[in-house]
């Protein structure tokens, strides 16, 4: 028994010395695949969720595919980049693998990296940075920096969320409206605040008594659920609908709001779901689906790329609106919204008319307007300007729900 | 002792071979090259300079808790805890940063201070895990466990809480510390050869700790058999809370290092795991130090090595965990075979 034994050892010694002595074969077969003839132009992209999130990180992770597409460049990218799911990583270091792939730009996708990509862009002034959502090159914005090889890039969703909330007042039997927040910052309260004003605007233009209007935003603590650090945005969905809320808008990454909406549905209850960030978010939940406001970073993104390819790239911000002559155009509208099915052929026409009105000038954020704790923020007449909008302080009076944290 | 020993190791080889054989397979299932992911592994480990810096920013914690660990296993006790106790490091690092914020303090004082706060913050969590045991009976993986949780839990209310950046409220962690809050990295490098030097000051003070010591020796007797030694005169739970104060204050140092060299703030996920794979370390060695080293290197080049899979191949980095894990299971699998049938042929 003993000597078997023995012998068995040795065997794997034997065995793990071979495998050993492949080594350096193994490590010198990567040198032929380095030499294309050809390179096309190579730029990477960092996204914070799942490449298929059905929500932003997929709506970034398509308009890479059009910027391939249209310019002949490559992409690679690496997806899930957020402590949790990478853990012990920053997001400047997996920039760097990107690099070192041959990524000659970088494209940061999410707020929770906007420290790093400052970092990263002034360590590698050579590498070109795109850092979404951001206000580091804003000139006329609080934070900002001279980075030259960094641009920031974002979308005036405020009108998409206006749109969003516009369906939601014409839906809604109860006249309680569900926000579902990410986190707090200067972005999501604007943008809750949006979708405010826009339900606002449709729910008394149709007629109905202001007072009975409740809008509620539930923030989960961050863009998407992760288990036992945010609040589950199930349950925060499922405390909506079960406590009279029958229209819940996303305001989250992923789209979950709506297969919660689906299951109320099926168990006798209408209620219905706003989704977010990725033109095709309702296929989660079609029949509870109202419709979703989507980003299309394809056009800016190409843009940029393509001034780092032929070398007129500048450091700028972006903040691009709707294209108005086609919300939906892929090729020149950053912002757009797809109707959903659940929305009525009635609500479909007066969402119409709202939309014609937002593109002939109609601008929500004008005063009279009060912040949530009653201070003035617009007085009458008075149009924010696009720091005041950008840097919104608080929500705005007459929504329920947190201004920042407790 | 040099068969038994040779033996040993060739169990550990022959389960390092089995793991790669069960990862190569799962690999196949899906239709990838298990030769070339693990290429891809080792250049995203050991390809060039910056990229081993970077398995060694994961080896420094990484190594620091394994070292704990040696120690609370040599007294018998499963110190689940550790986890918590990285968190309670970085909380007690991030504390200190702050208090000293607009100091005019040298910045290398304060990072001493800081260092040092971590590691007596790691041990004071960890002498709570202690206290639980011997005096409320509490096994120590439940206590361990429990104080896991609290300890996230207090990340969290701190980062939304008292902490949060200004009008912001996000699992993105406290607003970043000045540069010259940060332990001096390598030029174009991420690592701190302080940390570094700290890591293995910490695995060479346990080796000697547990081998050349009358405190190791007594500690493993504790260790061996709670009751003899109590019989014995040692003084026994003395000896279980100075063996949680040590590995506290080692799971500290790494939960502070996670904040004065990698993260330079506070984040909700700050321990980044490391607790949890430092047991899978210090198991897959079976408590032997002389092994720390090269095994958490290993284990950190495979956390690092894994990016290149979805980057390269489309694979989930998970798989790294996965092959940490059945390793470890193929490990003690053997220990099992070998004591069941070694045992008896040698009888």
């Amino acid at each position: 028994m003993r000597k078997t034994l023995l012998q068995v050892a040795l065997l794997l010694v034997v065995l793990s010395l071979a495998l050993s002595a492949c080594q350096p074969a193994v490590t010198q077969a990567p040198a032929p695949t380095a030499a294309p003839t050809e390179e096309p132009f190579t730029f990477g992209m960092l996204l914070v969720g799942p490449y298929n999130d059905n929500g932003w990180s997929q709506a970034h992770y398509e308009a890479g595919l059009y910027v391939e597409e249209k310019l002949g460049a490559k992409m690679i990218y690496l997806d899930k980049v957020n402590p949790a799911d990478r853990q012990g990583t920053t997001p400047d270091q997996l920039a760097e693998e990107l690099v070192a792939q041959g990524a000659k730009l970088i494209i940061f996708n999410s707020d929770d990296m906007k420290d790093a990509s400052t970092a990263f862009a002034k360590k590698h002034p050579d590498i070109k940075v795109i850092m979404a959502s951001g206000d580091q090159v804003w000139k006329d914005g609080k934070a900002y920096e001279e980075i030259p090889n960094l641009t920031n890039i974002m979308g005036r969703m405020e009108y998409g969320k206006m749109i969003a909330g516009c369906a939601a007042a014409l839906t809604t039997k109860t006249g309680q409206i569900g926000y579902l927040g990410p986190l707090i910052n200067d972005e999501t309260r604007r943008l809750a605040s949006s979708a405010y004003l826009g339900a606002k605007h449709c729910w008394e233009k149709a007629g109905n008594d202001p007072a009975k209007l409740q809008f509620k935003v539930t923030w989960i603590g961050f863009w998407f659920h992760i288990p036992g650090v945010t609040t589950d945005p199930v349950q925060v969905s499922n405390d909506f609908y079960t406590t009279g809320y029958d229209v819940v808008i996303s305001g989250i990454d992923n789209p979950v709001n709506l297969t919660e909406a689906q299951k109320q549905t099926a168990e006798g209850k209408p209620s219905y779901g706003i989704a977010y960030d990725y033109v095709a978010a309702c296929d989660a939940a079609p029949d509870v689906c109202l419709g979703v406001p989507y980003f299309n970073w394809g056009p800016d993104y190409a843009k940029a790329v393509k001034s780092a390819m032929d070398g007129t790239w500048q450091s700028q911000f972006v903040w691009s609106g709707p294209d108005w002559s086609d919300i939906n155009s892929r090729d020149t509208s950053m912002v757009g919204f797809v109707k959903g099915k659940a929305l009525s052929a009635e609500a479909s026409t007066a969402l119409d008319a709202f939309i014609a009105e937002l593109a002939g000038g109609l601008n929500l954020w004008t005063g009279p307007l009060n912040l949530q704790d009653g201070t003035p923020y617009l007085a009458d007449g008075e149009v924010a300007t696009d720091q005041q909008v950008w840097y919104l302080p608080q929500l705005l009076e007459g929504m329920e729900g947190l201004s920042a944290s407790e | 002792m040099l068969k038994g020993r040779l033996g040993n190791l060739a169990y550990q080889l022959g389960a390092l071979l089995l793991s790669f054989g069960v990862v190569s397979l799962i690999l196949l299932a899906v239709g990838a090259s298990p030769m070339e992911a693990f290429r891809n592994m080792f250049n995203g480990s050991f390809g060039s300079m910056r990229k081993f810096a970077e398995v060694l920013v994961a080896f420094v914690p990484l190594l620091l808790v394994t070292a704990g660990l040696l120690v609370t296993f040599a007294a018998g006790l499963w110190n689940i805890g550790v986890e918590g106790q990285v968190v309670l490091g970085a909380i007690a690092t991030t504390w200190v940063y702050r208090f000293f914020l607009d100091s005019s303090l040298p910045p290398a004082l304060v990072i001493l201070l800081a260092i040092l706060g971590g590691m007596l913050g790691g041990a004071l969590w960890a002498a709570l895990a202690g206290l639980l045991k011997v005096f409320g009976g509490v096994n120590e993986i439940f206590g361990g466990l429990g104080l896991n949780f609290v300890a996230t839990a207090l990340t969290i209310y701190l980062i939304f809480g008292p902490w949060k950046r200004p009008g912001v409220a996000s699992m993105s962690g406290t607003v970043p510390f000045p540069d010259e809050f940060s332990l001096p990295l390598l030029t174009d490098l991420r690592i701190s050869p302080w940390a570094l030097a700290l890591a293995l000051m910490g695995i060479v003070f346990v080796y000697f700790l547990l081998q050349g010591t009358y405190f190791g020796l007594r500690l493993k007797a504790v260790g061996k058999n709670f009751r003899a030694a109590y019989l014995l005169g040692i003084p026994t739970w003395q000896y279980s809370m100075y063996s949680f104060l040590i590995c506290g204050a080692l799971a500290g140092a790494a939960g502070a290092i996670q904040v004065a060299a990698v993260y330079h703030r506070l984040i909700p996920s700050i321990s980044s795991g490391y607790g949890y794979l430092g047991l899978m370390v210090a198991m897959l060695i079976n408590y032997q130090a002389v092994w720390a080293v090269p095994v958490a290197l290993f284990f950190a080049a495979l956390n690092i090595g894994s990016i290149q899979l979805p980057i390269l191949m489309k694979l989930d980095s998970s798989l790294a965990g996965v092959l940490q894990g059945v390793l470890v299971l193929f490990v003690l699998l053997g220990e099992g075979v070998r004591q069941k049938f070694g045992g008896r042929a040698n009888s």
